[in-house]
């Protein structure tokens, strides 16, 4: 009998055909309709991917084959879906934020003309598909086909209002940035298939004897790279806050809660490797240490709502990238789940704020902003979750990665920690001067504020309450034995971490240091940006407000360079090379054709003579010097 | 009579044609240096003929008849291309007043 998960195919399919309907018919189809579509085959997939937890969950796991995607002589790629534990979670988190997601987008894209309404659901619906392919391919080129689909949707998302410049670039540097990191991840692709001759992740990981360490160190580093352009980590994270140039919906879907987090699970699903490698494991949490401390820094410093909210998330990948290089694969996909849900709400509630004050997100002109009762407490639990303080969500997953950091590593311990202090600063500094305080804004502003309409503030209260309770299903063993359920759940696919744990004193003073500094650093931010003045930063403010000029670092030593290189070779090899060439035959031609006019001249005589002292030629030829 | 004095008279004449038909102007001068010329091959022709047959005359009665046959051919070419060529001249005179073939050189243009 075959097994029930052949179905899965389903699951990608919906939102498909949603991508379909909705791209082909944008012209026709009303807008509520148009909802009704986008939203229907999200919350199906999600239906779907519930009962597929529960038969994982009840112990069925299946590597569901379709068709031959490659097939040339030996080397044969199946299209096969592969459903375990770990994808399934991403399932859960995909179409389940995701479906929120689009009832909050009928809301707040009401505006747009219903062609574009149309575009913007296909577009997500696109997005969710090659998202879920992504996760669920059993092998890693299935993987890249939704790696490359879903940049391709965020480029498309991104740059949505296409008639503006500045958001086409940032759409294209999105794009670019990713696919520097695609080429690292391609390149890993196509050693492990001339290693092992599939790409299977079942093969792979448990054929790795068939590497040696060298081999595995460069792939592991070269499938990172990969992750870095996908997760926004130093050196290609610069594209995801411009990347806020799209939609805010889109910013909580894409570049916060679902794709960027595409690289954590890559890295995750790849464990077997990774950890083989432990020169690849210190690269992966020193790049994701500093990539979160660098991004906090800038998000000190920030005076967009978005921009704040993006490099947050950067910061918080950072951390995921830190929990992974340590070797908690587990707590590492746990914190993608929180940060889900935490940043999904944040984002969504700021999307609220921009909504109510007509588009504005300098938040030097917000403040004051109770009105919104539903909004800004939302965006305040939103808050406290990020800052890690108990119980709240992201408490717990923080928590085990500091955890998991001091096990390692004493410094890194120490620095992360301080990256948490920072966090709970940064989103504090942006809670009170954006929402608490006065109205900084024009009048006419104040009159129109209003709370956003029903399907806003649902979606946003339903993501609270996850991002209050969300971290239940990974409570420390030390407040409850097996609480951990999450980690317990991932045990197939992640095995559990061996070594000497610490002692439970130990954890719970952590935690306590923790929370202190953390309640401390929100202390810190209330008294300090109640009344303030926003004076123009100087010394190393001013260097974090400009992001530490690693823009125009990349682009003085990147691009400018390669446009000097472009237009020397222009001058020297295109204009007096090739096309000096290329110039010359014909000018050869033209002369030649000159010089042999008076050839042609008319005289019979001339041409007899010719002819004449031709046959003497050939006839010397041939009698003389033929031999 | 040896055939060395057949080639050396034959390419006497050969070569008188051509340098009538490259030096002389006059359109007649130069058709008879061709006919010249035609008939400088013939000579030859006629001369190897005899000598081929001289040599393998006793046991093949046809060697070398070949050479007389083609010469045939060539006064009947001749014949037809005077009387073309001829009547061409006239033409040229009727409208150019001159058999001058310079001036057929307007011809290009």
């Amino acid at each position: 009998m075959k097994n029930v998960l052949e179905i899965v195919w389903l699951i990608p399919l919906l939102p498909f055909l949603g991508f379909l309907i909705n791209g082909l018919a944008r012209k026709i189809l009303s807008k509520p309709l148009v909802s009704i579509i986008g939203c229907g085959v999200v919350l199906a997939s999600f239906a779907l991917s519930i009962w597929v937890f529960l038969q994982v969950k009840s112990g069925n796991t299946h590597t569901a084959n379709y068709f031959d995607f490659i097939s040339v002589q030996s080397l044969h790629i199946p299209f096969a879906f592969q459903i375990d534990q770990l994808s399934v979670i991403f399932l859960l988190i995909i179409t389940g934020v995701g479906f929120l997601i689009h009832v909050y987008s009928t809301s707040y894209m009401h505006e747009e003309s219903s062609e574009h309404f149309g575009r913007y659901f296909s577009y997500l619906n696109l997005f969710i598909f090659f998202m879920l392919l992504l996760v669920m391919g059993a092998n890693y080129v299935i993987m890249f086909i939704g790696w490359e689909g879903v940049g391709l949707c965020s480029y498309l998302l991104i740059g949505y209002w296409f008639r503006n410049t500045e958001y086409n670039k940032a759409a294209n540097k999105a794009f670019v940035m990713n696919r520097i990191g695609d080429l690292g991840f391609l390149i890993a692709i196509f050693w492990i298939i001339s290693k092992i001759g599939n790409a299977n992740f079942s093969d792979v990981f448990s054929d790795t004897a068939r590497f040696t360490p060298g081999e595995i160190t460069t792939i592991t580093l070269l499938l990172f790279v990969g992750a870095t352009g996908k997760s926004a980590q130093i050196p290609l994270y610069t594209w995801l806050p411009d990347a806020m140039a799209g939609p805010t919906p889109v910013s909580a879907l894409i570049h916060a809660a679902t794709m960027v987090t595409a690289g954590v699970y890559m890295v995750a699903r790849s464990n077997a490797l990774y950890s083989l490698s432990e020169l690849s494991q210190n690269v992966v949490a020193i790049v994701g240490l500093a990539t979160a401390i660098l991004a906090a820094t800038i998000a000190l410093k920030q005076n967009d709502i978005k921009k704040v909210l993006a490099y947050s998330t950067v910061s918080q990948l950072g951390y995921m990238f830190l929990a992974l290089g340590v070797g908690a694969y587990s707590t590492g996909v746990f914190h993608v789940m929180t940060h889900a849900f935490f940043k999904a709400l944040l984002f969504l509630a700021a999307g609220s704020v921009i909504h109510a004050l007509g588009g504005e997100q300098d938040i030097r002109k917000m403040g004051g902003l109770n009105k919104l009762k539903i909004t800004s407490s939302t965006f305040l639990i939103g808050c406290i979750a990020i800052s890690g303080v108990p119980p709240f969500s992201g408490f717990f997953s923080k928590d085990a990665i500091l955890l998991a950091a001091f096990e390692h590593n004493k410094i890194l311990y120490a620095i992360a920690l301080f990256g948490a202090m920072l966090t709970a600063y940064y989103m504090f500094r942006l809670f009170v001067i954006a929402l608490s305080g006065n109205f900084r804004g024009a009048e006419e502003q104040k009159e129109h504020m209003h709370d956003s309409p029903a399907p806003m503030t649902i979606v946003l209260v339903i993501l609270a309450i996850l991002s209050v309770i969300g971290g239940a299903v990974g409570i420390p063993g030390v407040f409850m034995k097996g609480g951990d359920k999450f980690s317990a759940f991932l045990s197939p696919i992640i095995p559990a971490k061996t070594g000497e744990a610490v002692s439970s004193s130990t954890e719970l003073s952590l935690m306590a240091l923790s929370t202190v500094l953390v309640l401390v650093a929100i202390g810190l931010a209330w008294f300090r940006f109640r009344r303030y003045s926003f004076p123009a930063s100087k010394g190393i403010g001013k260097f974090f407000e400009n992001k530490w000029y690693v823009d125009e670092l990349y682009d003085a030593i990147i691009v400018r360079p390669l446009d000097k290189l472009g237009e020397i070779l222009n001058e020297a090899l295109e204009k007096s090379g090739i096309d000096a060439l290329v110039n010359g035959v014909g000018k050869a031609v033209q002369y030649g054709g000159r010089q042999l006019r008076w050839l042609q001249s008319g005289q019979v005589g001339s041409y007899v003579l010719l002819m004449v002292v031709s046959m003497v030629l050939f006839f010397v030829l041939q009698f003389f010097l033929k031999k | 009579m040896p055939i060395n004095y057949y080639i050396f008279l034959s390419i006497a004449l050969f070569v008188i044609g051509i340098v009538g038909v490259l030096t002389r102007r006059n359109a007649i001068i130069i058709f008879m240096c061709i006919e010249l010329m035609l008939n400088a091959v013939n000579l030859m022709l006629v001369a190897f003929s005899k000598m081929h047959h001289l040599a393998k005359g006793a046991t093949d009665a046809t060697a070398g008849i070949d050479g007389q046959l083609f010469v045939f051919f060539i006064m009947v070419v001749a014949a037809a291309e005077v009387s073309v060529g001829l009547a061409i001249i006239v033409m040229m005179y009727r409208n150019i007043h001159s058999v001058d073939v310079n001036f057929l050189n307007r011809l290009k243009h």
